[in-house]
């Protein structure tokens, strides 16, 4: 199939293991993150890693935008879809994040935690959207009830939530409003980089990072050059396909091994230096900085994430219905900030694969196809298996 | 003047007419729905001796019995609709049985409003499906609920069938060393299904697939390969038939992901909407477990079959203590084919 199979070429790929072998020196590791849970997607779905030698490993990086939401935020859009009977849109990763009192949104849709204890009767009315634009329509389709979009990700998904509320105003909806939990790589980074684990003890050696793919089109490759020089850190960004990743590893290696520190791209055909402007703009008319925001995993990490600004204070949906963010402390056997943080795999934690798998998953990272623990879970885990036999 | 003039009863309207509570209270507009629309097209001595149960002769051989509800939405899909899907699904369960199947009982359930001409459609399409597999429609039943209450039409369709003794496929006869082999290309009927629903245009190509399988199965038994199991795969796709059968025969599977069957199309719809084929409904392929000596032998027979045409060899059963479905990547890698997590595909049949 044209620009899908070409990106997943067995072949290819064998040709690149070759040359990764021979690039990775005999007498050292090498520790890569990918940042986004897209490329941990890849590598556990087409067995990158079983193409890698055993000295060039991977660590899986925060870039899930599911995972890092914090039981907090969750529990603010079930209170809104239950306590202020708001039809709450949801993309359908986030339906099934674990929140307070062993609720998710897609459990307060079923009516579980609900005051009223038959059937038909106050259940949150919590819909799955594909879009931001498909909130918008249901908003349209429902003027007599509020609507408010659940708006979570990293910078691919901002731009979508900064056009609807832009459409809302423009068609002017008075019944449509977004809680806005849209939060910002670079910070990510700069908090993996900053951490303990990886500046002071050097538990979590790291030398590079995969760079992210949809993101960079958004924010470019120029956000990353204060990492490379900064800190000393090679990013390679790549696109999602296996090959891509493949690839990117190679040139982490070379850079590795040269003593270069460089943002390279390999993402070519889809990101450039200064990214989309247009998509830039559209951000920063419709947000701002938030002063401070709760990440899973990493904690309070300030001017992470978006606000929506004053000038679209109808739209926002923490004002509109004054509802605040509330910390909730993870499960405590949960190894989710850790694994976040690259500190531990998923298999190092005690109830991976027991008390914590997808059907009922513990902490968020064993919810997204996209989470490290689910990838492991899904596709990885025969590895285990052949280990303890 | 003559007293007893001939009653005259306004024919049902298919055109403009639609289901009102009536229809399911038991009095004459439901006699008169069930003689003028159900009876009409599916009628058969059975269905016509119009008692509460149907009385049948007794077969030789053993009783297949399934039993299958389908809420689709839409009702009505590319090459096909809620109506022959209701007649595939349930002969395919008992024919995977390794059985002839021979009657079916059909009950529906109608949302208030639901225009007539489109049931009428349905239940056309349905007969032309039992018709063309050689299977009688031989009791109903009919219920209709108030608007907003159900999604225009659901149909339970039950199914019996007969296989002769000796004739035993069952989802805990794998053995190490067996081949698995698919009937055709996968993922269609779920693809066609999610095409319309989300207006996909590049992927309006896509047909299901649905087809009633027993005149495949009867030539697979004709070839006399030794078929360990026999299975639709179903919601939830071939990985998840896949893991029941690894499961309950306590073995472990290999698939090679180059081997699969899929369409371009599907494949390409299924990319757009981050969706894994082996997770796709299909509701006219099987999976056959078989010996390894006979596969080749039932691999010709299957192709020899128009629904089995594209039959493939996709992997192998190994011993696994864990059960696992593994597969090659194309790519080169390794990677575990695990249980369907959640819901990838809602009302799909």
């Amino acid at each position: 199939m044209k620009f899908i199979d070409e990106f997943r070429d067995g072949k290819l790929a064998r040709g690149l293991a070759v040359a990764i072998r021979q690039s990775a020196r005999d007498d050292r590791d090498y520790h890569f993150m990918e940042f986004c849970g897209g490329h941990t997607h890849a590598i556990s779905r087409y067995g990158v890693s079983d193409l890698l030698p055993a000295n060039v490993r991977m660590i899986h990086g925060p870039g899930c935008p599911v995972c890092v939401l914090p039981i907090g935020r969750i529990d603010m859009a079930i209170r809104l879809a239950r306590d202020a009977g708001v039809i709450l849109c949801s993309y359908g990763d986030t339906l099934r994040v674990p929140a307070s009192g062993g609720l998710s949104l897609l459990k307060a849709k079923a009516g579980l935690g609900s005051r009223s204890a038959s059937h038909g009767e106050h259940h949150g009315d919590i819909r799955m959207v594909y879009s931001a634009a498909d909130a918008l329509a249901v908003a349209q389709q429902n003027p007599d009830r509020e609507v408010v979009f659940f708006a979570i990700g990293f910078e691919t998904t901002t731009p979508p939530t900064a056009v609807v509320i832009k459409r809302a105003q423009a068609l002017g909806l008075r019944n449509f409003s977004v809680l806005c939990c849209h939060v910002l790589t670079p910070s990510a980074i700069a908090s993996i980089l900053e951490s303990p684990e990886v500046r002071q003890w050097g538990s979590v050696p790291l030398d590079g990072f995969i760079g992210p793919a949809h993101v960079s089109t958004i924010i470019g490759s120029r956000p990353y050059e204060f990492f490379a020089e900064e800190y000393r850190k090679p990013v390679v960004i790549a696109g999602f396909e296996p090959l891509d990743v493949m690839q990117a590893i190679l040139m982490l290696l070379r850079q590795v091994n040269d003593g270069r520190a460089l943002v390279e791209n390999e993402f070519s055909r889809a990101v450039t230096r200064d990214g989309n402007r247009k998509a830039q703009q559209l951000v920063a008319e419709v947000f701002e900085l938030r002063r401070s925001f709760a990440w899973r995993g990493l904690g309070e990490l300030p001017y992470s994430a978006l606000r929506i600004r004053k000038s679209f204070a109808d739209f926002d949906a923490e004002r509109r219905f004054a509802i605040g963010y509330q910390a909730v402390a993870d499960h405590l056997a949960c190894e989710c900030g850790a694994i976040l943080r690259g500190v531990k795999r998923p298999q190092e934690c005690r109830i991976f694969g027991s008390v914590c798998t997808p059907e009922n998953p513990v902490g968020s990272c064993m919810v997204s196809s996209e989470g490290a623990c689910a990838a492991h879970y899904s596709f990885g885990r025969f590895a285990d298996a052949a280990a303890v036999q | 003047m003559s007293g007893a003039r001939k009653g005259y009863v306004r024919p049902l309207d298919l055109r403009q007419g639609r289901v009102d509570m009536t229809h399911g209270g038991g009095g004459r507009a439901m006699a008169q729905l069930i003689e003028e629309l159900f009876a009409r097209r599916l009628g058969n001595a059975y269905l016509g001796q119009g008692n509460d149960a149907a009385v049948l002769p007794m077969p030789p051989g053993r009783l297949v019995m399934s039993t299958d509800a389908h809420v689709v939405s839409p009702l009505f899909f590319p090459g096909g609709d809620i109506g022959c899907l209701a007649v595939h699904g349930t002969i395919n369960d008992v024919a995977v049985m390794g059985a002839r199947p021979l009657y079916l009982a059909a009950s529906f359930i109608l949302e208030e409003g639901f225009p007539l001409g489109d049931l009428a459609r349905i239940v056309e399409s349905m007969a032309r499906a039992a018709s063309a597999a050689g299977v009688l429609v031989v009791t109903g039943d009919t219920k209709v609920v108030e608007q907003g209450k159900g999604d225009g039409v659901y149909i339970t369709t039950t199914g019996v069938g007969v296989v002769v003794d000796g004739e035993d496929y069952a989802g805990d006869r794998a053995r190490p060393g067996d081949r698995i082999i698919v009937s055709g290309s996968i993922g269609e009927h779920g693809m066609a299904i999610m095409a319309q629903r989300e207006s996909i245009g590049f992927a309006a190509a896509i047909v299901s697939d649905t087809a009633a399988l027993h005149g495949l199965v009867a030539a697979m038994r004709a070839s006399g390969a030794a078929i360990r199991a026999l299975r639709d795969p179903t919601r939830g796709g071939v990985a998840t038939t896949l893991n029941e059968i690894a499961r309950q025969s306590g073995v472990g599977m290999m698939l090679q992901e180059s081997a699969l069957p899929v369409q371009a199309e599907v494949a390409a719809a299924c990319e757009f909407l981050g969706l894994d084929p082996l997770y796709v409904a299909n509701e006219g392929k099987l999976l056959a477990i078989v010996a390894p000596e006979d596969c080749a032998a039932l691999l010709a027979a299957m192709q020899a079959h128009p629904l089995g045409q594209r039959a493939a060899v996709i992997g192998s059963v190994h011993p696994d203590p864990q059960h696992f479905v593994q597969m090659t990547t194309a790519f080169g890698g390794r990677r575990i084919v695990d249980w369907l997590t959640g819901e990838q595909l809602p009302r799909i049949c």
